[in-house]
């Protein structure tokens, strides 16, 4: 009797949390048929909202990817002062407001800041541009990369590496051929959240961007427009498709991940 | 995914490093080559730290530090003024008391969830599992829109909640579902019957045995789950936007409220707002390290 009581209790919380607002986007979004979906997506603005997008996306997953497995190597299978510093404020930016990291950039980069000054008279503009989208998705998607591939790394051990070295195997022959064969599941993992963070990323994106239509907007600026400009047939339709992306994710990550689940 | 962070977190500090590993005493030749190893390591260390330290401080640390930098470049007074204006103030408590009242039912739905994902067995329930990712996976805007599209004032079944702060802890309990689930589950999976068997033999009856075997065990994940929730409901900004209004002085989140001030060019008062943001965010992650050290030595 009870564990029909919770049984229920866990799903009307759900049915009415989760299952019910997301189904009714995706319903209100085909209620009219495809047609209108298509054309609102394949609306110029639309299209380049996407590319911004997909560019942001791809530089920032790129970056983390590659200072990610440095990270976690460092943090694996280095020794140092401040270790235990460096791990603990490598989780720091999923506990920072995404506003405030738009702030904290704009303050050091920003026209009127010293280095953002500096670096505009030298013709390279951060903020309202590409390179602060970038910086500001890379800072809220650091982690994520570092924490899949670390316990991986940790679980492997070094004794392939040591052998492949006493092999005469180079530093990066040892690093291409054992550790990247090694780790290759859970980087996959980790570069998948990332991507679907970066693809997903709003509030630190709408400071640093200056949210210019035809210019800066991405696809989660271009649904808040939208939605605000009453065109909601618009942002129903970009939202939908950003909430297939992230379905699309989960069921990878289900399957690159399959042991953390029961 | 911060279940991850958080598993992966107590996975390195719990784990001793590689090197520190064999019990066994190790073999002369091995131990030189270790060494041997170490020292052509060494150099790549530094290297490879160096590199990772200007990119987080480019990043990270000098833009973080500039936030609080900025709050308290004109003096104290300015800054407890910037803090304690009445609408900063409103919406700090708002912010503050919201995400207390969502962390708490975190912990109880969150538990309960974790708990009919693994000990109850019904047809979709893997779905289900899946599913409780979702708002990780989902953009924070469409989280706002979606739920606006429920409880706003078109609403199919007539409720609507929207502007109201009965929004902002809707909004933030989606935001926040996944972290006691994801935290408590694992341990759920990895907590042996036998115990509640033994106590079910001499007589426990179900809620006796919930609170004196399963409780106890569980209790660790619960609480560094809530704090994730907490600390992600504090700095919640996209989820927030559509459907609370941004009402100042009712509906309007500290994150919104910064995100203001920048648009009206007050970054002085936007940081600091945000370093108050900062420092709770800090004080939570020390907690949780407290935390899964009190969860580790009574694991």
């Amino acid at each position: 009797m009870a564990k029909y009581a919770l049984r229920l209790f866990a799903g009307i919380y759900l049915l009415f949390l989760l299952a019910l607002p997301v189904g009714l986007v995706f319903w209100r979004t085909f209620g009219s048929g495809i047609g209108p979906v298509i054309g609102s997506l394949s609306s110029p603005e639309a299209v380049h909202a996407l590319k911004v997008t997909i560019l942001v996306a791809l530089w920032a997953v790129a970056i983390n990817t590659v200072f990610g497995v440095g990270m976690a190597i460092l943090l694996v299978r280095r020794q140092f002062p401040g270790k235990r510093l460096l791990n603990a404020v490598i989780d720091l930016p999923l506990a920072v407001s995404p506003v405030v990291v738009g702030l904290a950039l704009i303050l050091v980069y920003g026209r009127y800041a010293p280095v953002g000054g500096w670096l505009e008279g030298h013709g390279i503009q951060i903020i309202f541009s590409m390179p602060g989208m970038i910086m500001a998705t890379v800072f809220v998607s650091l982690p994520l990369v570092v924490r899949a591939v670390e316990p991986v790394l940790v679980e492997m051990g070094d004794e392939q590496e040591q052998a492949a070295h006493t092999l005469g195997a180079s530093g990066s022959q040892t690093f291409r051929r054992i550790t990247i064969p090694g780790i290759r599941a859970a980087l996959a993992y980790g570069v998948v959240l990332c991507l679907a963070r970066a693809l997903g990323e709003y509030g630190a994106i709408a400071v640093v961007s200056g949210r210019l239509v035809g210019q800066t907007q991405t696809l989660t600026l271009f649904v808040d427009e939208r939605f605000q400009n009453f065109q909601e047939q618009d942002a129903f339709a970009a939202a939908t498709a950003l909430a297939l992306i992230a379905i699309i994710t989960l069921l990878l990550i289900k399957l690159l991940h399959p042991k953390d689940r029961a | 995914m911060s279940t991850e962070t958080a598993k992966a977190t107590g996975l390195a500090a719990d784990t001793p490093p590689p090197n520190a590993r064999p019990d066994a005493p190790e073999s002369p030749p091995s131990r030189a080559l270790r060494s041997a190893s170490l020292l052509a390591g060494n150099r790549g260390t530094g290297l490879g730290l160096g590199v990772s330290m200007v990119f987080l401080s480019v990043i990270v640390f000098i833009p973080l530090a500039a936030v609080v930098w900025r709050s308290g470049s004109e003096g104290p007074d300015t800054f407890w003024r910037a803090v304690h204006s009445p609408d900063a103030w409103a919406t700090l408590k708002l912010t503050v008391g919201a995400s207390v009242i969502v962390a708490l039912i975190n912990l109880v739905m969150g538990t309960l969830i974790a708990w009919v994902l693994v000990r109850d067995s019904f047809p979709g329930r893997s779905v289900v599992d899946v599913l409780i990712d979702l708002p990780f996976a989902l953009p924070t805007i469409v989280a706002g829109l979606v739920l606006l599209s429920l409880y706003g004032p078109t609403s199919p079944l007539g409720v609507d909640i929207a502007y109201s702060r009965i929004a902002v802890v809707v909004a933030l309990l989606f935001v926040t579902l996944p972290f006691v689930v994801r935290t408590v589950q694992p341990v759920l999976l990895e907590l042996d019957r036998d115990m509640e068997q033994a106590a079910a033999s001499l007589g426990a009856g179900p809620l006796v045995t919930f609170r004196r075997i399963i409780l106890p065990n569980i209790l660790p994940a619960m609480l560094s789950g809530t704090a994730l929730a907490f600390s992600r409901a504090i700095a919640e900004f996209g989820a927030t936007v559509l459907i609370s209004g941004n009402l100042p002085f009712q509906t309007q989140v500290a994150s919104v409220y910064i995100f203001g001030q920048i648009e009206t060019d007050n970054p002085t008062g936007a940081a600091a707002v945000a370093t108050v943001l900062l420092a709770v965010a800090l004080l939570v992650v020390v907690i949780l390290d407290l935390i899964q050290r009190w969860g580790a030595r009574h694991g």
